[in-house]
């Protein structure tokens, strides 16, 4: 009667090359690892050839950065805002591009890059061009600390790297970035962008590689500053090898973020939140809404309506502007969920999936609900990286905010509530970096965002984000 | 005195309808209690779904559907000081044939005019199947009594009118007598015999989507049979939003009580993706049992002729311009 037709983007916006250098000091250079190729993983096919950057590359890339330090950081914060505005628009202007190729290379919905990713990327150049002439107000001094070394997950590919080299460069700190082995794609597009906006060259170096080449840029004796976004696993490496060695450093790593659904909550749009906290980019957010911790008076009426909800959830193409739910980004992470959730089932926790195909080719997974979950259960304390949900009830605030805090991590939380006071005594009592009172997985340039506990330390974004990149010690402070 | 009679005898049938909530209307304060009790609705969220629906993309043969089914549930409408029975006979053919050169195009589902041309539009329309609406109760504002507003109904009726549309007391709604708008409710939906009854709740005076669904809930428990967001006459009118909120009580209601109640956006909706935003809406909130005229209907005049030009450029791959589709 009424049913969506296949709406696909075009692909054609996007050139994509067969194989790819590194970007360093301003050009493309081949790298001396053997190179690797990266494909899409809505399909498995190839999409190109990347060049594996060795320690010896890195190095070169880390001289390129230092040797551009000496300009970059003299220059007037107003003319590197020029710069940052510049990338910013030329984003704006390929915003299309740029989607659909993180799209191909991630496997996330066109519909999420386009209307989530990209202008966030761009809102976060904008955001820092306007610091760059203002850092004597924000109250970390002014001085940058030199060389960046940053490493970057391959869940948000783009707006990782926005993150990251944005408040570096406003800040007068020069970068070598390492995209991840699965999503190179958009980093060098970026870098490409750089090119056009005349970016004195050695400013930003991206170097692509798996994890030899990301632990060369973390130990890496010049780098004076080094920011981690991935899991706690590679994070504590990194803490452990950069001890010692004076080295400035943040880690943005893994969450386990309770959801907290209260029985007076505004149900339709708790279950939206819950659909966005955990199924938006097929679960692979280190904030995600993992957790669900409804209050058992309602428990029953609010899972109806989310596994109806759940039916709605349209799962494919990646490309297709009407897909809710993408590809997997790689047959390990699709490994992981399934070896996670078969771990569930077996703990004891009831599985549920709505009705949906599973194309033949790519990395799928249904969304998922897990009821039945105890605080025990390997799929309430392990971080799955996935569209996997695990549901827990509680009765009083207290228990909702013992067990929301009851968990090695502390990255996000969502609560629900109509009653303000409420909403303010549980925001009040959660250890997470980020607490989203009715709204979940909401980001703005504007507002710093980072993690208790095993979730790391450091914020991004905001004001706050530019500490990572001034040094403190200053004496005009 | 007449007309508390009817309430009373009408109150007994319309709770016959939606058991388990008998009580509900036993007095004000159980009526707002349970009014109250509603889950909320948070702006924010709300806009924030409306507006990702929104970005649907519909188009070949999904938007060729979409126009066919929007041009069979709209409800063609004239509600002008200014008509007159040529007027109105002129919108009823265009209701009935669409687009005389092309005999595909469904006819729509209702024509809608004040009481006094219901009869007329009754000619007009003859056997086509196409349904007679006429608003009633003092259209637009309500501002008058109940005797008034039943009389109105019933002169409606009486002309041959197949559906009413009513309007409810704004007034009495938002100084909290909900009791009030229930036995309106009540005693217009007795006075429509075997009219369907639409309840516009215009929402636009309501100001928030807590009330909105207050509101909804209020003309289903009374015995509507649609509820519809607007008279037309009123800024902001069928807005994503709030048709949104009002699919979702539709949908609630429907689980708790069984009954199955339409729902009619009006006013505002003027271009053929307005319309499919509208059935994307249906289709994700309340789901595909609601993509039907008899469940859901979209109360306009112009959208009818974009809605004909999209279909042509479907068929042609060419545009033709406004003066190649009746203005009326």
């Amino acid at each position: 009667m009424f049913e969506y037709a296949p709406a696909p983007e075009s692909r054609d916006v996007v050139d994509i090359k067969p194989s790819y250098g590194l970007f360093v000091n301003g050009e493309f250079v081949d790298g001396s690892g053997s190179a690797f190729k990266t494909i899409n993983p809505a399909s498995e096919e190839k999409l190109a050839e990347i060049a594996a950057a060795s320690a010896a590359d890195v190095d070169l890339a880390v001289q390129a950065a230092r040797k551009a330090f000496t300009t970059w950081s003299a220059m007037p914060g107003a003319e590197r805002a020029k710069y940052l505005f510049r990338i910013a628009r030329i984003i704006q202007e390929r915003a299309r591009e740029l989607a659909v190729l993180e799209s191909l290379d991630n496997g996330k919905p066109i519909r999420e890059s386009r209307d989530v990713d990209l202008p966030l990327v761009a809102a976060h150049f904008f955001y820092y061009a306007g610091w760059a002439d203002k850092l004597q107000y924000a109250g970390y001094g002014t001085r940058p600390l030199g060389v960046a070394g940053q490493v970057i997950p391959w869940n948000f590919p783009l707006l990782m790297l926005a993150w990251k080299i944005a408040p570096a460069l406003a800040c007068g700190n020069t970068v070598v970035l390492k995209p991840a082995e699965t999503t190179p794609l958009t980093a060098l597009l970026f870098a490409e962008i750089c090119q056009q906006a005349d970016l004195p060259p050695g400013v930003v170096n991206i170097v692509t590689g798996a994890g030899e080449t990301g632990a060369a840029v973390v130990n890496h004796p010049d780098v004076d500053k080094v920011a981690f976004t991935g899991s706690t696993e590679v994070g504590r490496l990194i803490a452990r090898s950069v001890a010692g060695t004076g080295k400035k450093v943040t880690l943005e790593l893994g969450g386990k973020a309770a959801n907290i659904v209260y029985e007076d909550a505004a149900l339709d749009q708790a279950v939206e939140g819950i659909v966005n906290g955990i199924f938006f980019n097929q679960g692979h957010v280190c904030c995600a809404g993992s957790r669900l911790l409804v209050q058992e008076s309602i428990a029953g009426e609010l899972l109806a309506s989310l596994k109806r909800r759940l039916g709605t959830l349209r799962m494919g193409d990646p490309l297709d502007k009407n897909t809710d739910i993408g590809a997997i980004n790689s047959a390990a992470q699709l490994a992981k969920i399934r070896e996670l959730s078969d771990a569930g089932e077996q703990e004891g926790a009831e599985r549920w999936s709505p009705a949906c195909a599973i194309p033949a080719q790519g990395f799928w997974f249904p969304p998922t609900i897990f009821t039945g979950v105890a605080q025990s259960h390997r799929i309430a304390r392990e971080e799955i990286f996935g569209p996997v949900l695990s549901v827990l009830t509680f009765r009083t605030p207290a228990e909702a905010v013992e067990k929301a805090n009851n968990t090695p991590f502390g990255l996000s939380a969502g609560v629900w509530t109509e009653k303000a006071s409420l909403m303010l005594w549980t925001a009040d009592r959660l250890r997470a970096g980020v607490i989203w009172s009715n709204t979940f997985n909401r980001f703005d340039p504007t507002s710093p965002f980072g993690g208790y506990k095993e979730s790391g330390y450091g914020r991004e974004g905001g004001r706050h984000g530019l500490e990572a990149y001034l040094d403190a010690r200053d004496g005009s402070l | 005195m007449d007309s508390f009679v009817l309430v009373g005898d009408a109150r007994e049938v319309s709770t016959l309808t939606t058991s388990g909530f008998s009580d509900v209307a036993s007095s004000n304060a159980a009526l707002r209690g349970f009014l109250h009790g509603l889950p909320g609705v948070d702006k924010v969220g709300a806009d924030g779904r409306a507006a990702m629906l929104g970005t649907r993309s519909i188009k070949t043969t999904a938007k060729r559907q979409a126009i066919d089914l929007a041009i069979s549930m709209v409800d063609l409408t004239t509600l002008e000081g200014a008509d007159t029975p040529g007027k109105v006979r002129a919108m009823c053919a265009k209701a009935v044939h669409p687009d005389p050169s092309n005999p595909d195009v469904p006819r729509v589902a209702a024509v809608c005019v004040y009481p006094d041309l219901v009869a007329e539009a009754v000619r007009a329309v003859g056997s086509s199947g196409v349904k007679v609406a006429s608003v009633a109760t003092a259209f637009p504002s309500g501002r008058s009594s109940l005797e008034v507003k039943v009389t109105d109904t019933e002169l409606a009726v009486a002309a041959g009118a197949d559906e009413v549309d009513m309007v409810i007391d704004r007034g009495a709604f938002l100084a909290g007598d909900y009791l009030k708008v229930f036995e309106e409710i009540v005693a217009i939906k007795a006075a429509c015999g075997d009219a369907h009854l639409k309840v516009i709740l215009e929402t636009g005076e309501l100001a928030t989507y807590d009330n909105v669904r207050r509101a909804s809930w209020l003309a289903m428990l009374a015995g509507g049979d649609f509820i519809k967001t607007s008279t037309g006459k009123v800024q902001p009118a069928a807005t994503l939003p709030v048709t949104l909120v009002m699919l979702e009580a539709v949908r609630d209601f429907l689980d708790s009580t069984g009954r199955k109640v339409g729902v009619k956006p009006a006013g505002g909706i003027r271009t053929t993706k307005d319309a499919i935003k509208m059935l994307v809406l249906v289709k994700e909130t309340a789901g595909d049992g609601w993509l039907d005229p008899d469940w859901f209907r979209l109360g306009a005049s112009s959208v009818l002729n974009d809605l004909l030009m999209q279909r042509q450029k479907q068929d042609t791959g060419r545009y033709s311009g406004p003066d190649y589709f009746t203005l009326d």
